[in-house]
Parts: structure tokens; C-alpha cells; sequence
């Protein structure tokens, strides 16, 4: 069954009793037992919750995993995984990461004993390089934040198997729509869903799929212990988006290809980071690997200036974090997402003063168009 | 304002947009911002929700704190309370603590290299002897569960401030209404906030609250950080329980006091564990420091038999895990909350085999009684 399908599935037909389409919430913190030693396979919602549930096999099944975890953020579902290392464990990590998790690695966990390393993941020697006798594992992002690397999956899976190492892929940007990092290797995949799987900037939400059973036995006992499960009325709210999943996906890939391509001709515009740019340098690879390339966009502006202007003259286009909803949006990561970088780390990586990242959504895109071309031409910025 | 009017009215301003009474259940993951170098207050739902915010606030209120902070369940508000301790840190914890308590002290924090001690904390001199050097924190649950045994809180923070040791109190069991441990000078208070304080068994859910900036930021970094937040919904719908718990504890807990009253008759039942009772030891020290002695006691039977015959057969109290809810709610330490606690353990803690641990609801305690009876005399309700 193909990904669009399969994810109109989720939670469907679940309600025997009523047969109700679509699962009910289940708002109750407990269940009650039929007698002593017996469950309904339900006790406490913290350690399983019918509605959680159905979206964690929906995920499961998407990304073609045995088990599927649903928690209260994608923070939390990636600070949950490094629940699984110890202190001494090191991690070869992909640098331009999402300033959240850059944070969590080096100002919680760090403090723990764990270690990080910084790689370009889409420099496979690189990644070899910084593999040492304690390293336990690769964590990715598929395809980086902001400025759209792909890391080869294949490749790095191949390093990781001769290294004994666990590959972990964020896949929030493209989603199983596009790609099945487990299918290419990985043995674990992390979303915050607040973004395309949830798709309408109403939930926060974080979700992770485990390819191996036994692992899979080992983060659920820290998602149970440590508690950062998402609610039932959010699962729902997720199960709800991922039903539109491959329909956004397809107008948002459409939109931003043709943004993309607007945006390199426009004569105030430096630079467009989108892989489905044939220039980009990556493009081949995705194309191989991948279902597509995502609807997400950075671009470098001509000065600063233009960096306030564009945000705070756009109309449809909003001035918010947060990405992957059918609304498209609109950040500086400099000052907004990858603050929590170094600075040193973000001039290295070409995280500077004039680069926007555009979330594209479901508009028009003849009014997309519009809206950034008359932010492009105001004259000034009045607050 | 007392208490019962604070739990109407604080946190809870009136929406200056439309006026609306009840705090809007703001489900949205992003907020538009105004200007590039000055965000709003609001940028990132998990970094902060306004529904999330008016529970956190009105709960900071309460307890007479500073700051709240609101997370995905009880074990996440404790677990990310946890992560401000550094490895190398030593925690002196009560021995009955919640089973999900003991189970990330002992297998998560022990790993991360924060290292916990378990004393009899009914005993200040046991929680004296265990404070080392590198003690940091103090872990409290009084009264603890199932047994509630009774801690001196006010003797606890003579032994604790000096040495510059924070106390953590889990004020689960009498909330604030009760209790208010930031009163009597401890430092944080956590809740599984899925009992009494939200108390309709319809929502998962944990809060903190510190007296200290310096703590509040500690712990707001590592909310944000980790991000073990709780959604906007059970926010609501946590705040709404709320606005009740004055009444709902006021008749709980003289249910309780009838039952508790009618079982220490029943030949059945050989010990009853309730700070209520004049002869309960932690009687004194509860009457001392708290306004009550809460609506969730245990009780023992005289046979596993009965014991499984009472869990089985109620029908008015669910035989579930959880508590403070209106539902009355049976539940077996043994099996359930204590199940992580390795055997031997709990016997030694004396959480036997026949340990029942009932938690009152708004039922008519009449109606409670009788289907008691029923079930221990083989009459028909």
C-alpha cells in the first residue's frame, strides 16, 4: 500500500462498539481492570493510550518499523531516545542541526557525560573521521535545517552497521512521504510532527519509529519512566493532519519549486538553498534516494535590511518559527531557530545575517508570489 | 483571597480580546511575530502556550510559589525537576516513594550519575544520616504512598537549608488545599497534577512549582530544553478540574473519614493506614502541617482471597490504577503503583499482598459502604 493510503488508515475502524471512522479521543487518565492480573492491555494512559496508540502504529507503518512513540514535543522525543546512552557514550552528530537539539545535546545532555561531534553528514569521510572507540552513534537530519544538506543514508548506513553504531535520522523535513530512512538503513527515525505530519501549525508534537523489536522494548520503558507522552486530544490532532499528508506535501513541493525558482531570478535575492533546484548540489542524490525534495526554502537576501523588510511586509507569508504547515511561514534563523548556535559555528555553516527560511504552504501561488514581490519592492519598515 | 476563591479566580484573567471567562484553548504551535529584534511573548508553543501559562500560573499561585511549570504527566514533571542535578549529586529519597519515582531514580538517574539513597523518612534522624557531602536534594512524599507515612516537613528543611540541600516535596496526595510545602520552607513541589488537582481521571498530566527565581529558571530551561511539555487541552481541561477542588476534597475527604470509620469495625481488616486516625503515628506531625488528611488511605486484609474478592467484585470504586479522581478508585500496590519495586523490597516496606489502597470519590460513601459489606459479608448490594 502506497504512504498516501496507508496514512487515511490510521485509527480507522478502531471503535468496534459504534463503529465510529474515526478513533475516539480517549481523554481518560486510566482504565479499569476486568479482574486481578488482567488488562484490557490499557492501565494508565501515561504507559498507553488508545488514541497515542493508533498514531504510534500509523508511524510505525509508515516508516516501515515495529514500533511506533508519540510524545509531548519533538524535543521530547529526541531528549527520551539519548535517554538510552550513558555517560562516556559519544555521538557523531550533523552540524547545521535545528538550534533545539544542538541545545538540548550541549547544555543537558553534555552535562551527563555524553559527547557530541559536529560533522558536515553530507561528507561521508567526515562522518568516518569522527567516529572514535566510544561513539555509540550517528544522529542526522535528513535533510538539514536551514540549509537543506541531505545526508546519504545509504552510505552513512553502511558505516554505521561496520561501526556497530545506531543511525538516528530526523526525518521531519521530508517525512515517510518522501523518504523511509529505516528502508535505507537508519534503525531509528525522530519527528517533531508539529511540523508536516500534523501539517497546520496547531500541535506540537514529537514522534520517533524503532526498526529493531528489542530496541524498541528499551525506549519504551523511557517514554513510559520518564513520562513525556503526548496527550490524547494532540494524538488525534496528528492522526487528523497525516490523513492530508501526501496531498499537502504534493501542493507544497509544487509551490516551493516554483518560489524557488522566482526567487533566483529576483535581483535582491544572493542566493536560493532548495534541492529541487537542479543546481543544488545534492539534487541527484535526493532524486535517487528520496520521493522528493521537500517544500522548505532558504535564501540569502542582498543586505540586512531586507531581512526586516521581507518579514515584516509579507502578509500571507507570517513572521513565525515553526515550519511544515499549510500556512507558509516565514524565520530568520540567525535570530529565531539556530540563536542557540555559536556564533562561530553559524558563520562557519553560512547561518548569517541576511538568510530567511521559507516554510512554503497550500496558497496559491500566484498570491505567494504576490505577497513577496510587493514586501520585496515597499519602501522602508513601519512598525 | 482564600483559597477557595483563588482556585475561581487567579491565573484566570478574562481574554481582553473577546472577554470570554474561560481561558481559550489556544491550539496553535507558532505565534506571528512583530518585529525581527524583539520577539512577543509568545514565539514557540513549547516554549510557551498561553492555556499552558494560565495553569501554570494559577498552580504557582496556589502553592505559594513563584513560578509553575506544567509537563506531559507527574513522571515528566519529576523526571525533568531531576535533570537540574548534575552527576556526582547525591539524593536522599523517602523508602515508600511512588513505584514510577523509584524506577527512573534507580534506572535512569542512577545511570546518568545521580545517585539516590533510600531512608525511612517517617525518621529525621535516618534522613541525617544519610546526607553526604555531595547530598544536593531531598525527595519527599508525605504522606507517602500507599502507607502514608507522614514526614516532618518544617524538620526536614531545618536539616536541609544549612547544608544549602533543595527539598522536593510530591504534594500529589493533599494538594495545596491541603498542604503548602513552599510554606513551610521547602523548594519545589511537584504534582501528578492526573490526580487531585485536575480529579476526573480524564488527564494525563504533571506540574512543578519553586519559590526561587534562580530554581524557576532551572527548571524553565530544561521544560523548554527537553521539552516534556503539557498540550494545550489538558491544560484546559486541568485548569477547569481545578476551579473544583476545594469541594471536591471537602467531601472526599469526610467520605473517607466514614469509611474509614466503618472498616476499622469490619473484623476483614487487620490494619488501616490513614493520617486521620488519632493512632496513626504521622497523626501529630499531619495535624501540624497540613489542613487535613486527604481522601486516599490503605487498608490490609486478612487474606490474599479477600483481597482479590474486594479488587474483583466493586463495582462503585474501579479496580484501576490512579486516584483523586470523583470515581472512587481500588487499586493493588503490590501489582500496580509498586510494581516496579522489586519484591523483597516491598515486602520489607511492607507493601504485603494484601494491601488494598482506596481512593474516595464524590460517590455517596453509604453507597461505598454497602457495596463493601456486601462483598465481605457475601450479602447482596
Amino acid at each position: 500500500m502506497n504512504i498516501d493510503t496507508q496514512a487515511i488508515q490510521i485509527g480507522l475502524e478502531w471503535d468496534t462498539r459504534t463503529g465510529a471512522l474515526s478513533i475516539p479521543i480517549y481523554q481518560s487518565a486510566t482504565f479499569r481492570h476486568p479482574g486481578l492480573g488482567q488488562s484490557t492491555g490499557f492501565d494508565y494512559s501515561r504507559s498507553g493510550n488508545p488514541t497515542r496508540m493508533a498514531l504510534e502504529e500509523g508511524i510505525a507503518r509508515l516508516d516501515g518499523g515495529s514500533r511506533g512513540f508519540a510524545y509531548s514535543s519533538g524535543m521530547a522525543a529526541i531528549a527520551s531516545l539519548l535517554l538510552l546512552f550513558k555517560s562516556g557514550d559519544h555521538l557523531v552528530v550533523t552540524e547545521d542541526l535545528y538550534g533545539g537539539t544542538c541545545r538540548l545535546f550541549d547544555k543537558v545532555f553534555s552535562r551527563f557525560g555524553l559527547t557530541f561531534t559536529y560533522v558536515d553528514t553530507s561528507d561521508t569521510d567526515a562522518v568516518q573521521a569522527a567516529i572514535t572507540p566510544s561513539t555509540k552513534a550517528l544522529f542526522v537530519e535528513t535533510l538539514t535545517n536551514p540549509l537543506l544538506k541531505f545526508a546519504d543514508l545509504s552510505a552513512l548506513s553502511a558505516i554505521c552497521r561496520e561501526r556497530d553504531l545506531l543511525l538516528i535520522a530526523d526525518n521531519t523535513f521530508l517525512t515517510p512521504y518522501l523518504l523511509r530512512p529505516l528502508d535505507l538503513g537508519a534503525d531509528i527515525t525522530v519527528y517533531s510532527a508539529t511540523k508536516y505530519l500534523s501539517g497546520h501549525n496547531d500541535t506540537v508534537a514529537g514522534l520517533a519509529v524503532i526498526k529493531d523489536p528489542q530496541l524498541a522494548e528499551q525506549v519504551y520503558f523511557h517514554q513510559n519512566s520518564a513520562g513525556a507522552v503526548l496527550g490524547p486530544q494532540d494524538s488525534w490532532l496528528v492522526i487528523r493532519g497525516m490523513k492530508t499528508l501526501g496531498i499537502r506535501l504534493d501542493r507544497q513541493q509544487q509551490n516551493a519549486l516554483s518560489l524557488a525558482r522566482w526567487l533566483k531570478k529576483h535581483p535582491l535575492v544572493r542566493k536560493v538553498f532548495y534541492p529541487g533546484l537542479e543546481e543544488h548540489p545534492d539534487h541527484e542524490l535526493i532524486k535517487r534516494q528520496a520521493n522528493g525534495f521537500g517544500a522548505m526554502i532558504a535564501f540569502e537576501v542582498g543586505n540586512h535590511a531586507l531581512v526586516e523588510q521581507i518579514l515584516l511586509k509579507t502578509r500571507l507569508i507570517s513572521f513565525a518559527e515553526s515550519l511544515g504547515g499549510v500556512e507558509s511561514l516565514m524565520t530568520f534563523p540567525e535570530g529565531q531557530t539556530h540563536a542557540d548556535i555559536p556564533a562561530e559555528l553559524r558563520a562557519r555553516l553560512g547561518i548569517n545575517d541576511v538568510l530567511l527560511r521559507l516554510s512554503v504552504g497550500i496558497e496559491n501561488i500566484d498570491d505567494l508570489i504576490a505577497d513577496l514581490d510587493q514586501a520585496f519592492k515597499s519602501k522602508g519598515v513601519t512598525i | 483571597m482564600k483559597f477557595g476563591t483563588q482556585l475561581i479566580h487567579v491565573g484566570q484573567t478574562h481574554d481582553p480580546l473577546t472577554g470570554a471567562l474561560g481561558v481559550p484553548i489556544y491550539q496553535t504551535s507558532t505565534f506571528r511575530q512583530q518585529s525581527v529584534d524583539h520577539f512577543g511573548k509568545y514565539d514557540y508553543a513549547r516554549s510557551g502556550n498561553p492555556s499552558r501559562e494560565a495553569l501554570e500560573e494559577a498552580i504557582a499561585c496556589l502553592e505559594g510559589g513563584t513560578q509553575g511549570f506544567a509537563f506531559a504527566s507527574g513522571m515528566a514533571a519529576i523526571s525533568s525537576t531531576l535533570l537540574i542535578f548534575s552527576p556526582g549529586d547525591h539524593l536522599v529519597v523517602c523508602d515508600d516513594v511512588y513505584g514510577g519515582t523509584y524506577r527512573v531514580l534507580t534506572q535512569i538517574f542512577d545511570r546518568l550519575g545521580i545517585q539516590s539513597t533510600f531512608v525511612d523518612a517517617t525518621c529525621l534522624d535516618a534522613i541525617a544520616a544519610a546526607i553526604r557531602p555531595e547530598t544536593k536534594g531531598i525527595y519527599l512524599e508525605t504522606p507517602s504512598n500507599p502507607l502514608l507515612k507522614v514526614t516532618d516537613l518544617r524538620g526536614v528543611v531545618e536539616l536541609a537549608k544549612p547544608r544549602n540541600i533543595i527539598t522536593m516535596v510530591d504534594n500529589t496526595f493533599m494538594t495545596p488545599y491541603l498542604q503548602r510545602p513552599l510554606e513551610l520552607g521547602c523548594d519545589i513541589v511537584l504534582h501528578s497534577a492526573t490526580k487531585f488537582i485536575n480529579g476526573h481521571s480524564d488527564v494525563i498530566c504533571g506540574l512543578a512549582v519553586v519559590k526561587s527565581v534562580d530554581l524557576g529558571d532551572r527548571i524553565r530551561f530544561i521544560q523548554n530544553g527537553f521539552g516534556a511539555i503539557l498540550g494545550p487541552q489538558d491544560s484546559f481541561l486541568t485548569l477547569r478540574g481545578l476551579k473544583t477542588l476545594k469541594v471536591r476534597m471537602d467531601q472526599s475527604q469526610k467520605s473517607a473519614g466514614a469509611i474509614v470509620e466503618w472498616l476499622s469495625k469490619q473484623p476483614r481488616i487487620t490494619k488501616i493506614h490513614y493520617p486521620g486516625l488519632p493512632q496513626h503515628p504521622g497523626h501529630a506531625v499531619q495535624c501540624a502541617q497540613a489542613n487535613g488528611p486527604g481522601a486516599v488511605f490503605s487498608f490490609e486484609l486478612d487474606s490474599v482471597e479477600t483481597t482479590k474478592r474486594l479488587l474483583e467484585q466493586s463495582k462503585l470504586s474501579a479496580f484501576a490504577v490512579s486516584l483523586g479522581g470523583v470515581e472512587s478508585i481500588i487499586s493493588y500496590p503490590a501489582k500496580m503503583s509498586h510494581a516496579a519495586v522489586p519484591p523483597d523490597e516491598r515486602q520489607r516496606k511492607g507493601i504485603t499482598d494484601t494491601l488494598v489502597r482506596l481512593s474516595v470519590g464524590l460517590e455517596d460513601p453509604d453507597d461505598l459502604i454497602a457495596e463493601m459489606d456486601g462483598i465481605f459479608n457475601g450479602k447482596q448490594v
